[in-house]
């Protein structure tokens, strides 16, 4: 015979544990609810895709060592800085697709940043002017454009005067082709100045842009 | 007057005449040494010694070494190789009169600042970079792409080729004829290496490649020794062209 008091604690213990376990599946249902929730405020609508517009690429050859003029239709940002690192990842996706005339690993993302800042005047030594203040810092003066590439991109890249010299002149090329403004590149990798790209090309110097792009019918 | 003829003793005017004569035989280079004595009777007198054979001088820098390995081909690194056809090409040029300077012997390691000391003590008429690679097809000529510019007394030291551009311009235009002379792809071009860039002397970096045909396939490799000995012999027969167009007058 249970006695009494035990029927009754076995009852209200039997409901404690139904009510815990309905309190439960509505925790649950509640937070795939709230996860539903946090999906629904993620970026619903595409983002605006800019027109696509034309782009000249610079496109480096190994077989002859020159540079082979490309148009390519992309879209583009507004932003110039933005527009260089779209153009020049563009150009390394070319060399990072089979069937490259100039096989170079990393592709778009070996472009961390592409930086555009007024370009040094000859008067902009130790006595001159400083280039905020100098004409050539104008709104339309000329630019360095300090390209930033990624470890990863210098440590892949196969090693050898012409290879390394291509992919530079390209990249010199190629910005002076769509922003000519930009008369003067320098090189960073990860951020820090380096010695070469991959033991030949020297990337501590400035490099002039203009110089890069090939005279018609001739090799760099 | 008492003074000057107890020093000169009666007749001043001789001593005066002998200075006068002494100054004037300085000035005009004369010494006076003494006469070559007069050759014996029966003796015909010796021709004169050929002058000395113009100076000619050939830097061979074999790029990389020690530590910096350079680019891989194939099972071989370019540091060796480039050691290797250094003295190869040494030993071409020494057997054809040329006197030669190597940057290195053997695997060490030197930076591109040393190199440059050592090609410009050397004075050299010709300095070559000696480089290889997998990527491309045959021989890959390069002169510094830094504007030509008048020698200064003073240079920078990292733009210090540029006074040499134009010479080093020639040398490249020498080389690639002699290499396409003997049928060997060429292409010529223009690089920033840091090596040649402080070079005070003709210099240009030369690439060696494997050689393609059609559809990229290789015809000639990297360590295929009958091409190795056409390309040093073609650099050899280059640096002597070279030679008879420096000492033309």
């Amino acid at each position: 015979m249970i006695a009494r008091h035990q029927s009754i604690l076995f009852t209200v213990l039997l409901a404690a544990s139904v009510g815990m376990g309905v309190a439960l599946w509505n925790q649950l249902e509640h937070a795939h609810q709230r996860l539903l929730a946090g999906e629904d405020s993620a970026p619903t609508k595409a983002p605006d895709v800019a027109p696509a517009e034309q782009a000249t690429l610079l496109v480096a050859n190994d077989n002859d060592n020159s540079l082979i003029t490309e148009t390519q239709s992309l879209p583009l940002p507004q932003d110039a800085e933005s527009r260089a690192r779209v153009i020049l990842g563009k150009l390394l996706d070319l060399y990072a697709a089979t069937e490259s005339t100039h096989p170079v690993s990393g592709g778009a993302g070996s472009v961390a940043q592409v930086f555009l800042l007024p370009a040094p005047g000859p008067d902009s030594g130790p006595g001159g002017p400083k280039p905020a203040e100098s004409k050539s810092g104008g709104a339309n003066g000329p630019q360095l454009a300090v390209v930033n590439l990624t470890g990863s991109f210098a440590a892949s890249h196969p090693s050898g005067i012409e290879v390394e010299t291509l992919t530079v002149q390209s990249i010199c090329a190629t910005l002076h082709a769509n922003l000519p403004r930009v008369t003067e590149v320098r090189f960073l990798v990860d951020g820090q100045p380096r010695a070469t790209l991959a033991g030949h090309a020297d990337l501590t110097r400035t490099y002039l842009a203009a110089d890069a792009v090939p005279v018609a019918g001739a090799h760099p | 007057m008492r003074w000057t003829k107890s020093f000169f003793g009666k007749r001043p005017h001789r001593w005066a005449l002998a200075a006068v004569a002494a100054a004037a035989a300085s000035l005009s280079g004369i010494s006076q040494a003494p006469s070559a004595p007069p050759a014996p009777p029966g003796h015909t007198p010796q021709p004169a010694p050929p002058p000395p054979a113009p100076r000619f001088v050939v830097v061979l820098d074999a790029s990389h070494g020690g530590d910096d390995t350079g680019g891989r081909l194939g099972d071989e690194q370019e540091k060796a190789f480039t050691l290797a056809l250094s003295v190869r090409l040494r030993s071409l040029l020494g057997a054809r009169g040329i006197q030669v300077i190597t940057t290195r012997e053997s695997d060490t390691n030197l930076d591109a600042n040393r190199r440059a000391e050592i090609a410009n003590h050397a004075n050299a008429q010709a300095c070559l970079s000696l480089h290889a690679s997998e990527t491309g097809s045959g021989i890959h000529l390069f002169a510094s792409s830094l504007a030509p510019a008048a020698s200064n007394r003073f240079s920078a030291w990292k733009t210090a080729q540029a006074a040499w551009v134009t010479r080093s311009l020639a040398l490249a235009g020498v080389v690639n004829s002699v290499l396409l002379h003997a049928d060997l792809p060429v292409s010529l071009g223009r690089t920033t290496l840091a090596t040649i860039d402080s070079m005070t002397c003709p210099a240009i970096a030369l690439e060696v490649s494997p050689t393609r045909g059609p559809g990229n396939a290789i015809t000639a490799d990297l360590d295929d020794p009958g091409y190795q000995a056409r390309v040093a012999g073609a650099l050899a027969a280059a640096l002597l062209e070279w030679k008879t167009e420096v000492h033309q007058p």
